[in-house]
């Protein structure tokens, strides 16, 4: 005996869009806080560059130079603590199957590649004075290199394939896998700096930090965090607006 | 035959299927026990291999949920893939091997254990006797869809998803195909298939589904 | 026409190693793959020499890199092919709905890769590292690092083949994608021949080879899975 009844109307209350229900929520809340988030890390930065620029002590060694690594330093940090930051809504994404993890993952791999090109253009900067090169093949900056691989890949698997279910998921795979890699990664161009070079070259070697530079760094480094915050949700947003796009064709059905 | 005469059931719950952005159906509930054969009818694109993906468990739906035997087929993965035959558009078969090693492969996926000599005589009486040897890429479009075929003959899975299977066929294989299923069901087995013509078939329990896109 | 008989079952190490086995007849019967990965390996190793001058010295610095990025790079080229026939042919979807756990089929097929793919670079490797004047105790090592190397590029290299299947440049976009992940694999393969040639003793670098291996082993067959579900969906 079989039953067939598609025109039944259930008693459920349609499909369930808990999927969309938190961007829904997410979107006006975001909307009011970038503002506030703006604004701090405009100040922030500003201050932070006022206390690596004016006010810490020039250095005996390196001179005026080394100032650089009050946007260098902080932007390496960020480059992968937002990679980390990536994988881990892939996680949340995967588990929870929810759209708007996908979407924060999504929406932090500009502002991770972008610190991570800052960190390379930075670090360049810093070793040309010291070491009369534009590029150095020190541990730190070829780790930095091949992090900003890993962004690449991320955008260009994305790019590549126009279902966003698809794309949403093997972006994720791809971000934990990448995840995974990165302490493989970062240890094995440090044995391969030690092999190559005995006594590493190292751009790493920050003047003997005063009080003082390690909090222009930390200021530099929560303006650059309040930064991000901004920046993602903004992206955040326009990513649901896209996708509210094409969900109304969805909803009209139903 | 004892085996498929055990109770089985497949259970379709509330079903909704997107594809892309593109909502196909929703709230499509069905139930079939031993002995139904489901007719799934509707135009291009109206959603009915998705459907069946959707059964097999290659996608996942929007919304519902597929029970086999009172369980969810999420849950039971292996256990009910083993249980399923599903052949779709695609053939399902390769270029470099021949039919017998194709079927051998099919088997081996199956987990069972084949002989050479069932196999040869199934591709004979479904026509195959002269190119069972060959690489399947001399085969003729209906060719290969025999050999896809011919595991109907050979597995033992209870539960049958067939995508268009008579396309491509002539008409003695279109009957021998329709005999094979009417036997199956009779047995006990389920069938669900999709046809693009409507078909008579003498089985205990013909459902009729047609999708509007 | 007879009734079903209801056929013994195979053991899982049956199912694997005819997966293994019809992967690897497939491929020598298409013959054309598999010598296109061992042409180029040649080819493309012979530029490097034809690029920079044939200075001895200079040849045997930098044999062990030149020889594991052709290595590397020949590997990565036959990725796409792993999965991409029995996508388009319809047996891909009958592996993800049989009785077997598809982390082992993954795991059979990448397996079959490595034979076809990696195991004859480490056949012809040695004798393309005589023409870069490397000593036979370094031939030796490079054999040995590609054999434990290449497994696992095969490893790394199904999870990037499972995630752009049937994309559109899936070739390149393979390339982004796994060639970071390649590189702890390039650092201590070619720094084990590296270390052998200066004198240093290979084993650490070796060592740490094996255990990326064992890594790719657990991780790489699951992800690759999720990928292939999620590409077939």
């Amino acid at each position: 005996m079989s039953g067939l009844n598609m025109d039944t109307v259930k008693a459920k209350n349609g499909i369930n869009w808990l999927k969309y229900a938190s961007p829904k929520t997410f979107y006006p809340l975001a909307g009011r806080l970038i503002p506030w988030f703006s604004a701090g890390a405009f100040l922030l930065i500003a201050y932070g560059l006022y206390l690596g620029l004016l006010v810490a002590p020039t250095d005996f060694q390196q001179g005026e130079g080394y100032r650089i690594i009050f946007v260098h330093v902080p932007a390496a940090w960020f480059s992968m603590f937002l990679y980390l930051l990536m994988a881990g809504y892939a996680v949340l994404g995967l588990v929870l199957n929810a759209k708007l993890s996908y979407m924060m993952a999504k929406a932090i791999a500009p502002t991770g590649a972008m610190f991570t090109l800052a960190a390379l253009v930075t670090g360049s900067f810093w070793g040309k004075p010291m070491w009369g090169a534009w590029w150095v093949w020190d541990a730190r900056l070829t780790s930095e290199l091949i992090l900003l691989f890993l962004y690449i890949g991320y955008f260009s698997l994305q790019s590549a394939i126009d279902d966003t279910n698809r794309a949403d998921k093997a972006s994720a795979i791809l971000a934990i896998v990448g995840a995974i890699n990165v302490p493989i990664i970062y240890f094995s161009v440090k044995w391969w700096n030690t092999l190559h070079q005995g006594a590493s070259v190292s751009l790493t070697k920050a003047p003997a930090m005063a009080a003082i530079m390690l909090q222009g760094m930390l200021v530099m480094a929560l303006g650059f965090w309040l930064y991000s915050v901004a920046v993602i949700f903004a992206r955040v947003r326009c990513e649901i607006l896209e996708r509210d796009n094409k969900a109304a064709l969805l909803r009209q059905e139903i | 035959m004892g085996f498929l005469n055990q109770s089985r059931q497949l259970v379709a719950d509330n079903l909704s299927i997107a594809r892309g952005d593109r909502l196909l159906f929703k709230y499509l509930s069905f139930s079939l026990d031993n002995g139904s054969v489901l007719h799934l009818e509707g135009q291009n694109g109206s959603g009915k291999t998705s459907l069946l993906r959707t059964i097999c468990g290659l996608s996942k739906p929007l919304e519902g949920t597929i029970s086999w035997c009172g369980d969810s087929t999420d849950v039971l993965a292996e256990d009910f893939f083993q249980q399923l035959l599903y052949i779709g558009h695609l053939p399902g078969i390769k270029e470099e091997l021949s039919a017998i090693e194709n079927l051998e492969f099919s088997l081996t996926l199956a987990g069972l254990k084949s002989e050479q000599a069932s196999i040869r005589n199934v591709l004979e009486e479904l026509g195959l006797k002269r190119c069972m040897d060959l690489p399947s890429r001399y085969l003729s479009q209906g060719q290969k869809k025999r050999v896809a075929l011919a595991r109907l003959w050979l597995q033992t899975s209870p539960l049958w998803v067939l995508d268009e299977p008579f396309t491509a066929l002539d008409v003695s294989a279109v009957d021998m195909l329709k005999q094979r299923v009417e036997d199956f069901a009779s047995q006990g087995g389920i069938v669900i298939m999709t046809t693009h013509q409507a078909l008579q078939m003498q089985v205990p329990d013909l459902v009729r589904l047609r999708l509007n896109s | 026409m007879a009734s079903i008989q209801q056929g013994s079952r195979l053991s899982t190490f049956a199912v694997l190693y005819r997966i293994l086995a019809r992967d690897i007849l497939v491929a020598m019967r298409r013959q054309s793959d598999v010598a296109a990965v061992f042409f180029f390996f040649v080819i493309a190793a012979s530029l490097f020499p034809l690029g920079s001058g044939a200075d001895p010295k200079l040849l045997s610095s930098m044999a062990p890199s030149v020889l594991w990025v052709t290595a590397l790079l020949s590997c990565m080229l036959s990725l796409s092919r792993l999965f991409a026939s029995d996508f388009s042919d319809g047996t891909l979807e009958q592996m993800l709905i049989s009785s077997q756990p598809l982390i082992l089929v993954v795991l059979a097929k990448t397996f079959a890769h490595w034979i076809l793919s990696g195991l004859p670079l480490v056949i012809i490797a040695p004798f393309i590292g005589l023409q870069f004047n490397l000593a036979s105790e370094s031939l030796q090592v490079l054999a040995l690092s590609l054999f434990i190397g290449t497994l696992a590029l095969s490893l790394i290299g199904s999870v990037g083949a499972a995630l752009t299947l049937g994309l559109r440049g899936a070739g390149v976009l393979i390339a982004i994608l796994v060639l970071p992940l390649y590189i702890p694999v390039l650092v201590f393969g070619a720094g084990a021949v590296t270390a052998t040639t200066i004198g240093m003793s290979p084993q650490g670098a070796l060592s740490l080879l094996g255990a990326i291996l064992a890594l790719s082993l657990v991780f790489a067959p699951l992800a690759a899975s999720i990928a292939l579900k999620i590409a077939l969906e």
